[in-house]
């Protein structure tokens, strides 16, 4: 067992881990923050994106040893201080970005962190962004259309209301 | 001007709230005191005698609590299945036994051959490697026709050509159905595959059990989209334990598609073992756990014949299918390609002899059941991909060509038993016409060969029949389970409405949209009203979320209950205004005296409901709860007609869909957003099936397509943005909200228009291809313009 310890969501945690522990497992077992969502075992469905250092991260891909000293932010962090939605968490609220809620972390972890690099994305470019995100649920409309309203464009005009 | 309140508005979903923020409570978030966790040991054999099980060196490693093997389940239940089939000779379904955990024998990979308890997840998986199999391998029975013919090794060996059953539908229909394709002016044949999918929800399987010995109390947490089902199933069927001593929880659930209805071993075995350690035990499933234990979905082998008279009118349609069950038969595996497919063969036409053949074979396979849409899908496809080739073969234009042969007359009794009793299939197609721009398809085209590029445009229509019904036909069809669904609706002394509902959302949006319904009928705001779902101990039964059923059987109960609710309310109202309860109005939460301008509140009449010091003791019960178990009449019946347009990049096959519309008609609609997104993410699935998506096992039984490294599931580049239309509305006339249901109609309806998308590109620019299988992949298109 090693001790690791960081800052998650703004506050010192830290915890005992073997070194084989996933930071994914760390933070949903350790810490109790279960909105990071394990969808697979080979890294492909991004249920689990959370930003460590600032940076979108697979939190299945990296282990909690190497999240040592770092600074760590989660779903359970987003929201704006007074606890309502922030601009991403609201426009998926307000175009139906979601159905079973269990991609949707994930999505808004990346949409994030899109958005942080390229702050007015195109169709294109949300749709390739999100190729390490898999849902099920949405056919990803409502997903691009809210990330798309959240980088401020106008998305009345996409077809299929 | 779209409604802001009730039935037709969009209020934004409160569910979201928590699933935005990290706040969900899915079941593996759960995590109970001294819990224990299993892993089990799965076969990675597809076939093969289990001669010998040894686990003494596992047993005595660290943290193992106890090992589990096919000897401790001698004496337990098996795995039922739901739906009895009789074979055309009249004789009743081959049902071999489905163990929680092998017997003796090995039947696919995946199959639990043992079970290991352990403190911890690690430890219990370090353990099952210790274990030692002697197993004697035998060929695997992996493909249909193979496993039928004389002479195959036999999955079941009490099962004579690995057939489960041989179904003819309607058999009455099958000499003159012979006769009219004799006689047709031309016969279309196509033989097609709808190829296997697995459901792939984004949150995999997870069971807790959990016995407390101090009263004898079993409590299965389990991501089910039906934990009454659960209840049902496994305690009556497989583990004897009565509904007052057990209870089923699914929680928030992440999406579920079908293969979340099922009854799977897993929670039979934690629900059994936690008892016999009495302590909680965890499952959690991997995904490549999902991949070879969750139930797969499609999986038909078709052909398919429509016959036409010299006018180009449908006069019959005859098909013989093979539809793979796997290895055991999976909670409602037999009914999909049976009563869920054969049903359907009649479409939006009028054609009047049809008839259905299905074998239904038992392979060692992954066993497969309901995948979204489940038998419709495989109807629609069949029937719309050989509407197409007739339309080419015979040179007519194949939108003429459907609406030709459109049933115009309701209710329509078809040929296959159903009764339609609703449907407006021209407005549908005028509409999709509307929204998809056909008239600019050339144009598009045009454009698309200046780049160099094929373009084809592809159209189908589809029919749905949603919330199977009513009880009493299908029980005289083999079904196994009441079709009903049930609510309670709880008014508290203050007017807040508490709604326990048997069905259970797993993304459908239930804690926004029911709370509609009622806040419409008694004319109180949403936010007063709070929606029960997903736990047995909670509500009284239920039959759960599946087949669209959601709200026009579970919405339907809803209804009902409030309609007795508010008659009980009328009178205690006609107590307090002091007049008859048949003059009693209720309207914006405000009871009336008709012609009068005397009136009370909900909510005082509510609170005197619970205090009734002023109030007709002698004639009312205090109180205000209701319950209606609403068992519909018929299935619901929506529809529609969709076109895709795809791209053809001829030098590599790759194909883009670049154009997708529906045109939909599901009657009343409660909540237009969330129906939409319910018929956006049957398209998603849709494209997946019909471009990506493919289930492969090698000649071993062995599952090649096992990860979604190697499972195509669709990413948002794949698929464009969607224009979805549900304007047109025939009201469905037998339940009470006039709704149709939507949840499966996107997975429906997708996969022709793309492959008759694909194909129309491939008749395009000198190409001449007729047909290939799903996923179209660029290299069956590839190799199909090579002629
Ligand atoms: S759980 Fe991390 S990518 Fe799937
Ligand atoms: S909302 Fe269910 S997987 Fe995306």
């Amino acid at each position: 067992m090693t001790q690791v310890s960081m800052t998650v969501n703004g506050k010192a945690a830290s915890g005992d881990v073997e070194g084989r522990t996933l930071l994914s497992a760390f933070l949903r077992e350790n810490l109790g923050l279960t909105g990071t969502h394990i969808g697979c075992d080979t890294s492909q469905c991004g249920a689990c994106v959370v930003h460590v250092d600032g940076n979108a991260v697979k939190a299945c891909t990296m282990l909690a040893v190497e999240a040592d000293g770092a600074s760590v932010d989660t779903i359970e962090g987003q929201a704006n201080a007074d606890g309502s939605l922030n601009v991403i968490q609201q426009a998926f609220q307000d175009h139906h970005g979601l159905q079973c809620g269990f991609c949707t972390p994930g999505m808004v972890m990346s949409a994030a962190a899109l958005l942080k690099d390229n702050p007015k994305p195109t169709e294109a470019e949300v749709r390739h962004y999100l190729e390490g995100n898999l849902c099920r649920c949405t056919g990803y409309h409502n997903i691009v259309k809210a990330i798309m309203a959240a980088s401020g464009q106008d998305v009345g005009a996409i077809a299929a209301e | 001007m779209p409604k802001d309140h009730g039935i037709g508005a969009a209020p934004k979903r409160r569910e979201d709230l928590r699933f935005l923020t990290g706040t969900g409570n899915y079941t593996d978030d759960i995590n109970l005191n001294g819990q224990a966790h299993v892993f089990f040991l799965r076969a990675d054999v597809a076939h093969a005698k289990i001669n010998g099980l040894n686990s003494d060196a596992a047993a005595a490693m660290p943290g193992v609590v106890r090992i589990f093997t096919g000897a401790d389940f001698e004496g337990v239940g098996g795995l039922p299945c739901g739906w009895q089939i009789h074979s055309k000779d009249g004789s009743p379904m081959n049902e071999p036994p489905h163990p929680v955990i092998a017997q003796g024998k090995i039947r696919y990979v995946g199959e639990i051959v043992a079970a290991v308890v352990a403190d911890t997840l690690e430890q219990a998986r370090d353990a099952a490697e210790a274990i030692e199999l002697d197993l004697e391998e035998l060929p695997a029975v992996v493909d249909m026709k193979a496993a039928l013919a004389d002479g195959s090794a036999l999955v079941h060996d009490e099962v004579p050509n690995n057939r489960c059953y041989d179904w003819g539908f309607v058999e009455d229909n099958a000499a003159a159905t012979d006769e009219a394709i004799k006689n047709a002016a031309h016969v279309t044949t196509l033989e097609l595959v709808n190829n296997r999918l697995v459901a792939n929800p984004m949150e995999p399987r997870v069971a807790i059990g959990d016995y407390t010995r101090h009263n004898d109390e079993s409590t299965l947490y389990t991501t089910s989209q039906n934990p009454h089902v659960i209840r049902l199933l496994m305690g009556a069927f497989v583990l004897g334990i009565p509904e007052h001593k057990l209870r089923v929880i699914a929680p928030d659930v992440g999406g579920g598609f079908g293969t979340k209805i099922f009854h799977y071993a897993e929670e039979a075995f934690v629900t059994f073992a936690s008892k016999q350690i009495n302590r909680a035990i965890k499952w959690t499933s991997s995904r490549s756990e999902a991949f070879i234990s969750d139930a797969q979905g499609r999986d038909h082998v078709t052909t398919i014949e429509l016959a036409l008279d010299a006018d180009n009118n449908f006069t019959a349609v005859r098909t013989h299918t093979l539809a793979n069950m796997g290895a055991y038969l999976s909670t409602f595996s037999t009914s999909v390609p049976t009563y869920l497919h054969g049903t359907l063969m009649a479409g939006n036409y009028t054609t009047p002899n049809i008839h259905v053949n299905v074998q239904a074979v038992f392979t060692n396979t992954v066993p497969v059941d309901a995948y979204r849409g489940a038998g419709r899908p495989e109807a629609t496809f069949q029937l719309e991909r050989v509407i197409d080739k007739a339309a080419r073969e015979l040179g007519v234009d194949p939108i003429a060509l459907r609406r030709q042969n459109f049933i115009s007359e309701f209710p329509y009794a078809t040929p296959v038993a159903l009764e339609y009793d609703t449907g407006d299939y021209p407005a549908t197609m005028d509409k999709l016409e509307e929204i998809a721009d056909i008239a600019g398809f050339a144009a598009r085209r045009a454009a698309s060969e200046a780049n160099g590029k094929l373009r084809g445009l592809g159209v189908n229509c589809y029919i749905e029949a949603c919330g199977i019904a009513p009880s009493n036909v299908a029980g005289a069809l083999g079904a196994r389970a009441g079709l009903y669904e049930s609510a309670t609706v709880r008014v508290n002394a203050t007017g807040g409405v508490v709604v326990m509902t048997g069905a259970h959302s797993h993304g459908q949006g239930h804690e926004t949209s029911f709370p509609q319904v009622i806040a419409e009928m008694i004319g109180i705001d949403e936010g007063q009203v709070e929606i029960v779902h997903g736990d047995t101990g909670r509500g009284a039964m239920g039959m759960g979320t599946y087949g669209s059923r959601s709200i026009a059987v579970g919405g339907a109960a809803m209804v009902r209950a409030t309609e007795k609710i508010i008659n009980k309310a009328k009178k205690i109202a006609a107590h307090l205004l002091e007049a008859s309860d048949a003059d009693i109005e209720l309207k914006d939460g405000t009871f009336t005296v008709a012609g009068t301008d005397k009136s009370v509140a909900w909510g005082d009449v509510c609170l005197t409901a619970y205090v009734p010091h002023n109030y007709p003791l002698e004639d009312l019960e205090p109180g205000l709860e209701e319950t209606a178990f609403y068992d519909p009449a018929n299935f619901t019946f929506p529809s529609g007609a969709y076109a895709c347009e795809v791209e053809v990049d001829p030098d590599t096959g790759a194909v883009s869909v670049e154009r997708f519309s529906a045109a939909d008609d599901f009657g009343n609609i409660i909540n237009p957003m969330i129906v939409d997104g319910q018929v956006h993410g049957g398209i998603g699935q849709g494209i997946g099936q019909a471009l990506r998506e493919t289930t492969v096992f090698d000649e071993n039984g062995q599952l090649l397509s096992a990860s979604y490294m190697d499972y195509a599931m669709p990413r948002a580049d794949d698929v464009p943005f969607y224009a979805v239309d549900h304007s047109c509305q025939t009201p469905c006339t037998h339940n009470p909200l006039g709704v149709k249901g939507c949840g499966e109609a996107g997975a429906i309806g997708s996969p022709p228009a793309v492959v008759n998308a694909v194909i129309d590109a491939l008749n395009s620019g000198g190409h001449k291809v007729e047909h290939i299988n799903m996923p179209v992949s660029p290299s069956r298109v590839w190799s199909a313009m090579q002629g």
